[in-house]
């Protein structure tokens, strides 16, 4: 079936969605690697993207959703070619921190942010889909292109890792720099891009 | 008892305060989960750098 042209009302539409949903891309993309600056081009090539293929787009549906598996790929691209290296933007963690908390013992957010990029990216993205961008499992799964149960399994684990981390103040320094660290997650990076066609079109 | 009030006005946050899942009581908020959730919104809530909707019209004017 030949594909039709989008109508011009249909444009607007998919712009005015594209458009609202950049916010998210950012927290989504800032939570993944870490760096605002980072984030924010993956955030650009990902509108690129999403732009380019925008005929696959079905109206009606999640925007977040499928630009998120965008972005999502193009950042497990980009991390196999070594362009992120996990660091993490200190100022940002720093400055929620100082929003009022209602807490009695916040937690130190850099901490915690150090903390969840320790994590197997497949863990941290599938807690940060659930835990953060509020998305059910079985949206998460779809986004991720892997079984719902897979989905809660990761999000089990990274949550026990986190407790067990932020309990026992037992935050690994930098061991995204470590070398070794750094292949162990490519080699994991490699599974979780060839196992799953996520944004099979 | 006091909550430190934002000297910076852009610092309230849109939504208002996150809703509480009600849902399974079974695992109890951790910290770090309200943490998670700040981060995010934290970023969502930030102004927009006009980058992004430059990006987009000039996407739009090419087609």
């Amino acid at each position: 079936m030949a594909k039709e042209e989008r109508t011009a009302s249909e444009k607007a539409d998919f712009k005015r969605e594209l458009t609202e949903v950049v916010p998210h891309l950012r927290a989504f993309a800032r939570g993944l690697c870490g760096r605002a600056d980072m984030a924010d081009d993956l955030v650009q090539e990902t509108l690129l993207k999403a732009w380019a293929a925008q005929e696959r787009f079905q109206p009606g549906t999640s925007m977040r959703a499928w630009t998120f598996v965008i972005l999502r790929n193009a950042y497990l691209t980009d991390m196999r070619r070594n362009r992120f290296r996990g660091e993490y933007d200190e100022t940002v963690a720093e400055r929620v921190l100082t929003a009022p908390a209602g807490q009695e013992e916040p937690i130190h957010l850099s901490d915690m942010h150090r903390a969840l990029l320790t994590l197997p990216p497949e863990r941290r993205e599938a807690l940060l889909l659930v835990g953060a961008g509020g998305f059910s499992y079985e949206e998460a799964a779809t986004i991720c292109g892997c079984a719902v149960g897979t989905i809660k399994s990761r999000v089990g684990r990274a949550r026990a890792a986190l407790n067990a981390m932020l309990a026992d103040g037992n935050i690994p320094k930098r061991s995204i720099d470590d070398n070794a660290a750094h292949r162990a997650i490519l080699e994991e990076l490699d599974d979780v891009a060839a196992g799953q066609g996520a944004s099979r079109s | 008892m006091s909550s430190k009030t934002p000297k910076t006005p852009q610092r309230v946050p849109a939504g208002g305060p996150l809703p509480t899942p009600a849902k399974s009581g079974k695992d109890t908020h951790p910290d770090w989960a309200t943490g998670l959730r700040k981060l995010y919104d934290s970023v969502v809530e930030e102004p927009l750098p006009d980058t992004f909707q430059d990006l987009l019209d000039k996407l739009d004017a090419k087609d």
